[in-house]
């Protein structure tokens, strides 16, 4: 495999779980929804998918456990913020401190006796890259298809997930709901259950984010196996313009500057890791403030103009 | 069918009651409105006409009493509930979003598109349709790119597009130049010649008298009269409304003007996309004159009030203050050279709502004594300062210490200019002084302001209501893009005139056309 090639596979393999949460927090953030649960729910969502491939050797049980745990911080965000009126800001924050916190204690607790309890340092079932034979030899396209199956999730998930925004009405009507709550609820929109829906959709996504790396990309549960990814995501939406054909450049900056410096750490260079490791972040933070610096200058486009404001239907 | 439906009222609201905090919104009122009429809800502001009309369209929910539509009871949840019934509501802020096309917001919230929706069918069915009512608006173009008034043909074609039988019109003709009324009044006749019917929520006279059959007046939650409109006149309207005999017209002293105090001389300014807001204008106005701004929104008034007050940059051109420059000088130093400013946003740039009355009305004379001392603030003597402002503007609060954001529109307004005119040296600013302000409380505002010129004072005043200006200012001035088109004294001026210069038609031209 060229080198080209492989940085390409590395790239997508370090951006799918990015991919997952991106869109899901997209479509919550269209929605008026501010989650700054992410980090909390990936954490929790790769320690519970982890744990139950681990014990039932089901992979699928697996995803369906991650997708019901992430729905369900989700639906705790929604319901302080939608119902409650609460600020998102707070209660995302504490999602995501009682995820990583939980997700830690269950990292420590949930694991076999022999194990002294921890579920670290445990092989479990995982998502291989799937063979395609010759095809894996072509370059480029051979690292598009020598993939895992979360990998081949996102191929379908961009497209469907942009799809599903601009061109059909009840992406209309999210779009409507971001920018106007009142104006959609004038036109007879059900604001809340919507508000509800794309929250929890985008919890599940994004423990599927999580799921990934526990389940695939490093298999295996360790303390902070995100790395930061959920803060990365909050900013990886803005970059993409809250649209979710671009989730994928942003993942693949981010996922990209993680494969060329594994590359370098590999081939021994001077370059001292820790900042290698920090490459990835720093150039999220550049990225970022080169977008919000061009976001000021073009008025017309920018956030969902709701964006964490809870809406109150009779407020006068 | 068509028989029985003459006997019943195709809407029908029985004791309908509303209360918000602190307030009666809706007390006990009946309503009900024919196939094929126009009925008019006048009333002050705060008389209850919106939450009424909100209650038919599903926005709130009454508290009791009921709905009945062509004769049966209904329970309207949500606006949903209102459009399956047929009803549709042009809200007084535009339910328009934005950053979306006409396209998008015409079929915004039907649940009868189908999931995949063709947009080149909507499309043409919403050009069919301007072209039906006249009034064509580019489907494709985006909310923000329209006038107000091609934003209100969205609206209409929004709920025509629907199907609405019932149209609920709220202050429709607000933010529209006379001539695009007219065009209202145009399509609301062709709608009703169809056999729709329209409720239209207004607060001027003349109105009701041009675009009903029929009219509620409503005041604090109740109707206080229903008549049909052959049967009465703006004047006995008025009186209903408010409840006593309305002077129209202003008292005001012989027109006597001194010095000039405020100069323009070619002013170009940016608004805040960087797009020329102020173009080459010039203007200058006299001590003990009042000169009246005419225009619709956006073309310039705001920006023209904010160089005067050192808020935004002047890009070329001069400003002169009593004979000495002040173009481009901070706020704070405008402020010293005696010029108040009443400003358009109330909340936002006039008054800090979760501050006491007393500290609003403080708000510009904290830097010197009696009110501060050194550094520090000195609270009685604030308190007492208020006090003797709020009995000699009248006020209306609980006490000087209640926060601003708790008063009525026109009580907030009233501590603003209380606040203004204390400190006004020699010129006050005044834009869109009584908008939004009821009866009483629009009276005091523009006696206020002819006191004020009457005691020597030059007053700005930036208005979009043509018969505010013709009846308080001396001059009136059209701005039209950021120009100056027209400057004329108000004595005999003809607001059909005026109306086209605001919509940037010469009207000398129009003439030599006809």
């Amino acid at each position: 495999m060229g080198l080209i090639t492989s940085l390409i596979a590395i790239t997508l393999r370090a951006g799918t779980s990015l991919v997952y949460a991106t869109i899901g927090e997209t479509y919550a953030e269209r929605a008026g929804i501010l989650n700054l649960g992410l980090e909390g729910i990936m954490l929790m969502g790769a320690v519970s998918s982890f744990a139950t491939a681990y014990y039932t050797g089901s992979l699928g049980l697996a995803i369906v456990v991650a997708l019901g745990v992430g729905g369900l911080m989700a639906l705790i965000h929604a319901f302080l913020s939608i119902t409650m009126k609460a600020n998102q800001v707070v209660s995302g924050l504490s999602i995501t401190l009682f995820g990583t916190g939980f997700a830690s204690f269950l990292g420590q607790r949930l694991g076999p006796e022999s194990n002294g309890r921890y579920l670290i340092g445990l092989t479990g079932p995982r998502f291989a890259p799937i063979d395609v034979g010759a095809l894996g030899k072509v370059p480029i396209l051979g690292a598009i298809l020598g993939q895992d199956l979360f990998t081949y999730g996102i191929y379908l998930l961009i497209p469907l997930a942009w799809f599903y925004l601009y061109r059909t009405k009840n992406g209309l009507w999210l779009r409507a709901i971001g920018e106007n709550p009142r104006t959609a609820d004038a036109m007879g929109v059900a604001v809340d259950r919507a508000k509800y829906g794309y929250t929890v959709f985008g919890g599940m996504l994004t423990a599927l984010g999580g799921a990934h790396l526990a389940l695939a990309y490093t298999p295996g549960w360790s303390e902070n196996i995100t790395g930061g990814r959920g803060w990365i995501v909050i900013a990886l939406v803005i970059f993409s313009m809250w649209n979710p054909g671009r989730a994928i450049t942003g993942a693949l900056i981010f996922g990209g500057i993680n494969a060329v410096q594994f590359r370098l750490q590999a081939s021994g260079t001077n370059v001292p890791a820790a900042f290698l490791n920090m490459l990835p972040y720093l150039a999220t933070i550049v990225v970022l403030v080169a977008i919000t610096w061009w976001e000021a200058l073009s008025k017309r486009v920018g956030s969902p103009a709701s964006l964490g404001q809870p809406y109150v239907r009779e407020d006068k | 069918m068509e028989d029985t439906a003459n006997e019943v009222p195709l809407v029908e609201m029985r004791g309908i009651c509303k209360s918000f905090p602190g307030v009666r919104a809706s007390d006990e009122v009946d309503l009900r409105l024919e196939r094929g009429e126009v009925l008019a809800l006048l009333g002050e502001n705060g008389a209850g006409k919106s939450t009424l009309m909100n209650i038919l369209s599903g926005l709130y929910r009454q508290d009791s009493g009921d709905v009945f539509i062509r004769g049966e009871k209904v329970d309207i949840r949500s606006p949903r509930d209102a459009a399956d019934l047929g009803i549709g509501m042009v809200h007084q802020n535009f339910m328009l979003i934005d950053t979306m096309t006409v396209a998008e917001n015409v079929v915004l919230g039907m649940p009868s598109l189908p999931f995949v929706p063709d947009m080149a069918v909507v499309k043409r069915s919403i050009l069919e349709l301007g072209e039906r009512y006249n009034m064509t608006v580019d489907p494709d173009a985006y909310i923000w790119q329209l006038s107000v008034g091609e934003q209100q043909r969205v609206e209409i074609l929004k709920q025509l597009y629907r199907n609405a039988e019932i149209l609920v019109l709220d202050e429709p003709t607000a933010v529209l130049t006379p001539q695009e009324s007219h065009e209202l009044n145009d399509v609301v006749k062709r709608m009703q010649a169809e056999g729709k019917s329209a409720v239209f929520i207004t607060h001027k006279m003349d109105e009701v008298m041009a675009f009903a059959d029929r009219v509620m007046v409503l005041r604090k939650g109740r109707v206080v009269a229903e008549k049909t409109t052959r049967d009465t006149d703006p004047k006995d309207l008025a009186r209903v409304m408010v409840g006593r005999e309305v002077l129209f017209h202003i008292e005001k002293g012989p027109f006597e003007p001194g010095a000039v105090v405020l100069e323009l001389k070619d002013v170009c300014a940016d608004d805040e996309r960087g797009l020329p807001a102020l173009r080459e204008l010039s203007l200058s106005l006299r001590a003990g004159e009042i000169l009246g701004i005419a225009g619709v929104a956006g073309n310039g008034q705001r920006e023209l009030s904010e160089v005067i007050t050192g808020l935004r940059p002047v890009k070329s051109g001069g400003i002169s203050i009593n004979c000495v420059d002040s173009t481009n000088k901070t706020p704070l130093q405008i402020i010293r050279s005696g010029v108040s400013h009443i400003p358009s946003d109330r909340m936002a740039v006039g008054a800090v709502g979760d501050m006491s009355v007393a500290n609003n009305l403080a708000m510009k004379d904290y830097r010197a004594a009696p009110i501060s001392k050194g550094i520090m603030l000195l609270p009685r003597r604030i308190l007492e300062f208020a006090r003797k402002m709020i009995s000699a503007f009248n006020i209306a609060t609980p006490s000087p210490e209640t926060r601003v954001k708790f008063l009525s529109g026109g009580n907030i307004q009233k501590t603003i200019l209380a606040r203004e005119i204390e400190s006004c040296g020699s010129l006050l600013i005044a834009v869109y002084p009584s908008r939004g302000l009821d009866i009483g409380a629009t009276e005091s505002v523009r006696n206020e302001l002819v006191a004020q010129r009457d005691a020597g004072k030059a007053v700005l005043l930036v208005s979009e209501d043509i018969d505010e200006i013709l009846s308080v200012a001396d001059t009136v001035a059209v701005m039209y893009d950021g120009r100056a088109v027209g400057v004329m004294p108000t004595a005999g001026a003809d607001p059909e005139e005026i109306g086209l210069l605001m919509a940037g038609i010469d009207p000398s031209e129009k003439e030599t056309r006809l």
